[in-house]
């Protein structure tokens, strides 16, 4: 395994399009160093991306947007407050992942690229509509992060190509967003369903939302049919009930150990029930 | 396969060697640098016997190369007591029986050193879901608990007799 600490982007993506055989990129390393110990993934070229400048800073751009570094951690996710006011679902979704010592580590644009169909983090930028800055042979360019994972354990991201940044929207008045997941334990296990909202209100009425659902499909769900439910209403149990139905009916979840089909099918309407009052609630706030 | 010569610091004294690709932080302390407090309990960043502290951000040292170290600060339980004087927190654990066969320990203490040091007075919640990345087959947490509180109490009564 060789072992690269390129000083840009331009220099790790050629590395990495160059390179024969398996190749990663380290940030975190959380899921990487664990499939190279357990000899599932072995990387013949392995390129370390935290000397790269700006990849630990969380800048707010002059529109008002966010951009992340990608060796960012949750742990200085949490600890920022202007960004987990402006987008607390996101923040709270990457500090569920794992342990004290895990956030220290872990990063947002590692949990989307190691492309579990469970990442917490995933679903709460897809309701963010967040995007991901990428750079390769073809340039730079913006992908939403809903276009990112492919399959389990699979990124449409070509060879050479690399995430730069990630990017969130602006805080628009009257916005609100939140994530839940469902485990069996109260800490450190794996998202049996996991559930993103993210609304603006105008007097009391929702005027924009998306509902996404992670763990219950090959990939992480955008939700129209749920975010139709209960756009125009006040979140009343009507459309609560109609947001319900229309986030288990999107799921297409698999047995496991963690739960059952059925399981994961109800749970995925409770959470987007409960996670839908927490983004409302936070978005009435916001516009008060 | 040619190894990577790494510099940094651990407790405080520069420290240079030399390690494979694949080498973790963790296999660098333990084999090379013949500091063997850190332990490895699963290698796979769940158990958190392996805590150590890098730039004083806590971390699991299996999950982190060898060769990643290099310029940063490294912290371990071989740097926690000063001299043969204990810190608190070791001091509390014998008190408080916080531990039989010891394994987790060192972790223990180093995780519960950059709680205290992040937070003066954590809620019981608070210091149980800190510690939720370091398992204990032993104790059944509780003593841990105890020991850790009060360390805390302690720390901070003797900030305000300081001031």
């Amino acid at each position: 395994m060789h072992y690269h600490t390129p000083a840009s982007f331009d220099e790790a993506a050629a590395l990495a399009a160059s390179a024969t055989g398996i190749t990663r990129f380290l940030a975190g390393g959380t899921d990487v160093l664990v499939q190279l110990r357990a000899d599932i993934v072995t990387p013949d070229t392995l390129i370390d991306i935290k000397h790269i400048a700006g990849v630990h800073d969380i800048i707010q751009m002059p529109n008002g947007g966010w951009q992340i570094g990608i060796a960012v951690t949750g742990a200085e996710m949490t600890e920022h407050p202007a960004l987990a006011a402006a987008w607390p679902g996101v923040v709270e979704a990457m500090d569920l992942v794992g342990s004290t010592q895990i956030q220290g580590r872990a990063t947002l644009t590692g949990n989307l690229c190691n492309g579990s169909p469970a990442a917490d983090s995933v679903p709460a930028m897809v309701a963010a509509d967040a995007s991901v800055s990428v750079c390769g042979p073809k340039g730079a360019h913006k992908v939403a992060v809903l276009d990112i994972p492919t399959a389990p354990g699979r990124t449409s991201l070509a060879k050479g190509e690399m995430v730069t940044a990630i990017n969130l929207p602006a805080r628009e008045p009257g916005g609100g967003d939140a994530y839940l997941r469902f485990i069996p334990r109260t800490e450190m296990d794996i998202a049996v369903v996991g559930c993103g909202v993210n609304l603006r209100v105008d007097g009391g009425k929702i005027t924009h939302a998306r509902v996404s659902l992670g763990a219950v499909a090959p990939t992480v769900l955008l939700v129209g049919e749920a975010a139709d439910a209960i756009i125009g209403s006040t979140l009343d149990d009507a459309a609560l009930d109609r947001l319900a139905a229309a986030a288990s009916a999107a799921c297409n979840p698999i047995d496991d150990k963690r739960g059952t089909i059925e399981f994961r099918i109800h749970v995925a309407g409770v959470l987007a029930r409960r996670t839908a009052k927490i983004a409302y609630d936070r978005a009435i706030a916001a516009g008060e | 396969m040619s190894k990577i010569h790494v510099t940094t610091s651990v407790n405080g004294d520069a420290v240079e060697f030399l390690c494979d690709p694949r080498e973790t932080l963790l296999d660098v302390l333990r084999d090379r640098l013949h500091l063997t407090g850190a332990k490895e309990g699963c290698g796979t960043g769940d158990c958190g016997a392996c805590s150590v502290t890098l730039d004083g951000r806590l971390v699991c040292s299996c999950l982190v190369l060898g060769a990643e170290a290099e310029g940063h600060e490294i912290g371990t339980i071989e740097g926690i007591a000063n001299g043969e004087e204990l810190h608190p927190l070791q001091q509390k654990f014998i008190e408080h029986a916080a531990l039989q066969c010891g394994i987790c320990t060192p972790g223990i203490l180093v995780a519960t050193k950059a709680l205290l040091e992040k937070n003066p007075d954590p809620t019981e919640t608070e210091v149980r879901y800190w510690l939720a990345g370091n398992l204990c087959r032993c104790t059944g947490y509780d003593k841990i608990i105890r020991a850790v509180m009060d360390t805390a109490a302690d720390l901070r009564s003797d900030m305000k007799e300081a001031t």
